[in-house]
């Protein structure tokens, strides 16, 4: 289960990230920061006489050799080939933390044009999403938006256009920052996660794949290569989704997203409930589900289910928002999350 | 490394190292000093350029990964020498800026949400210079330009109304 920042440093290696970055506190913190020259001049300003045009001008990331392989085989065997080597496709999380070399990879390894990586298509009562679909296709999917509401609705809130633009879903999912909005819908609704080692596919859960902040139970050596989430066949579904944050689409101190399905009668079937940013990794809450599960949900009841479910969390704590900050938060967004999906779904007409 | 960037509708082959961002590139390779470097870690959006006609931060990719692909810097949305186009003209007009240091990136951000949009509301523009950090905070008259250029251009080639 999701641990403090500080004891996840011990935690055993498992992911790329967590080699090349020493310390994942200071790594989350430097990722939140606005200004990262003044917090760390030393490390990070640039060397030598700036008014005078340099021919080899300094660079803010550490060398690295760069490969673009012309398919998954090929990018598979160059991660195998080990050389502290990462997977690079939209680099809107990895770039600032190359920038600030918190990871400092030998070998980047461009799987961005891998055509057969990018796609949105129905597979086994589910959608699966190739890792390298960009955001801002997502956003506009008319199948995501009719499958998977859930995911359609926290799109928008995906980092800014200019984000979503080049930031892909493997990306957000892979670097697991634990106030990412797909993460906490692929937690929320259960979805799986499929990779690539060597020449063998492998499924994980998404309940499993979240270990801590910027660490997976992704193998080093291997490939995410899609998603899949589960599609409900309910007639009258409805989804919400809260956060809260300091600027327009910055990264969020607490979020809370739920899919709902009503019966002709308005009474619960299914409830899917979670919060994200608020803990090490996306959490759901399967026992606000359990309590509202064939009743019609009464807010009164919702909010005191939520609050007994995040008694007992061990929420993040930074500058921008204490532990009991987010956990009172997270508590309010997931009761307002409930009701806008009962709402939404009482507005469906059944089928 | 070397890469082909079409800039500005012109083939341009540059020699760069890997590390080089899209930014470096731009400014010191090929003297474009519009795009901005500001945080250099994606928060600002002073970098910003379009890439394929789409907003994206030219300080979070390497030069390497935009091979091939299109950019436009705000070196390339004039129709002509010592002209302005109607966004960079709203902006001078409704005094969009004080510095000036965040406008070309504001200036490409207004460019692609009106291809997108011709008939933002105040909300659409809020949202998408929202990703654009403005220090003078003169956002007010940022807003009110992007409005103005969004009503010249939907008139643009529109037949004259009769009296």
């Amino acid at each position: 289960m999701p641990q403090p920042i500080a004891g996840v440093t011990d935690a055993k290696p498992s992911k790329p990230i967590h080699e090349v970055v020493g310390d994942l506190g200071e790594a989350l913190a430097l990722l939140r920061t606005r200004f990262v020259r003044d917090a760390k001049p030393a490390a990070l300003s640039r060397t030598g006489d700036l008014s005078q045009p340099s021919s080899s001008p300094s660079m803010k990331p550490a060398p690295f050799e760069y490969a673009r392989p012309a398919d998954l085989d090929q990018a598979c065997a160059m991660l195998a080939a080990g050389d502290d080597a990462r997977i690079i496709a939209g680099g809107q999380t990895l770039v600032p933390l190359m920038a600030m070399r918190l990871a400092r990879p030998k070998r980047l390894i461009d799987i961005a044009r891998i055509g057969d990586l990018a796609f949105v298509r129905h597979e086994r009562e589910g959608i699966a999403i190739g890792a390298t679909t960009r955001q801002c296709v997502l956003e506009r999917d008319a199948v995501v938006r009719a499958a998977v509401p859930l995911l359609a609705k926290v799109m928008p809130f995906v980092g800014h256009a200019a984000i979503r633009s080049r930031g892909t879903v493997g990306g957000s999912l892979a670097n697991a920052d634990p106030a990412a909005e797909i993460a906490l819908v692929a937690v929320t609704l259960g979805a799986t996660f499929i990779y690539r080692q060597g020449a063998a596919s492998a499924e994980v859960a998404a309940s499993d794949f979240f270990i801590g902040p910027m660490m997976t139970a992704l193998p080093a050596t291997a490939c995410l290569t899609a998603v899949r989430f589960p599609r409900w066949g309910d007639a009258r579904i409805g989804v919400g989704f809260h956060e809260v944050s300091a600027r327009r689409s910055d990264f969020a101190f607490a979020a809370a997203a739920a899919q709902v399905a009503l019966d002709g009668d308005g009474v619960c079937r299914r409830l899917a409930l979670g919060v994200g940013a608020v803990t090490a990794c996306p959490m759901r809450l399967d026992t606000v589900a359990k309590a509202l599960e064939g009743t019609r949900v009464e807010p009164a009841v919702a909010r005191a289910a939520v609050r007994a479910a995040l008694a007992d969390i061990e929420p993040l704590c930074d500058l921008h928002a204490s532990a009991d900050y987010r956990r009172r938060a997270a508590a309010s967004l997931a009761v307002r999350a409930i009701t806008d999906a009962c709402r939404a779904a009482e507005a469906a007409h059944a089928r | 490394m070397r890469v082909e960037l079409i800039v500005n509708g012109e083939m341009r082959a540059v020699e760069v190292e890997p590390r080089m961002s899209l930014l470096d590139c731009l400014r010191e390779r090929l003297l474009l000093t519009g795009a901005h470097a500001g945080c250099e870690h994606g928060v600002c959006g002073a970098c910003t350029v379009l890439i394929d006609g789409a907003p994206a931060r030219s300080c979070l990719m390497f030069a390497v990964q935009a091979d091939g692909y299109a950019i436009t810097t705000i070196e390339g949305v004039t129709p002509g020498p010592g002209e302005l186009s109607p966004i960079q003209d709203a902006f001078c007009e409704t005094h969009g800026m004080q510095c000036g240091y965040c406008t070309p990136a504001m200036i490409l951000t207004a460019h692609a949400l009106l291809a997108d949009n011709p008939d933002p509301t105040r909300a659409d523009i809020v949202d998408a210079i929202s990703a654009n950090i403005c220090r003078c905070t003169g956002y007010a008259q940022i807003v009110e330009a992007i409005a103005l250029a969004a009503v010249r251009i939907r008139g643009l080639n529109q037949p004259a109304r009769k009296p």
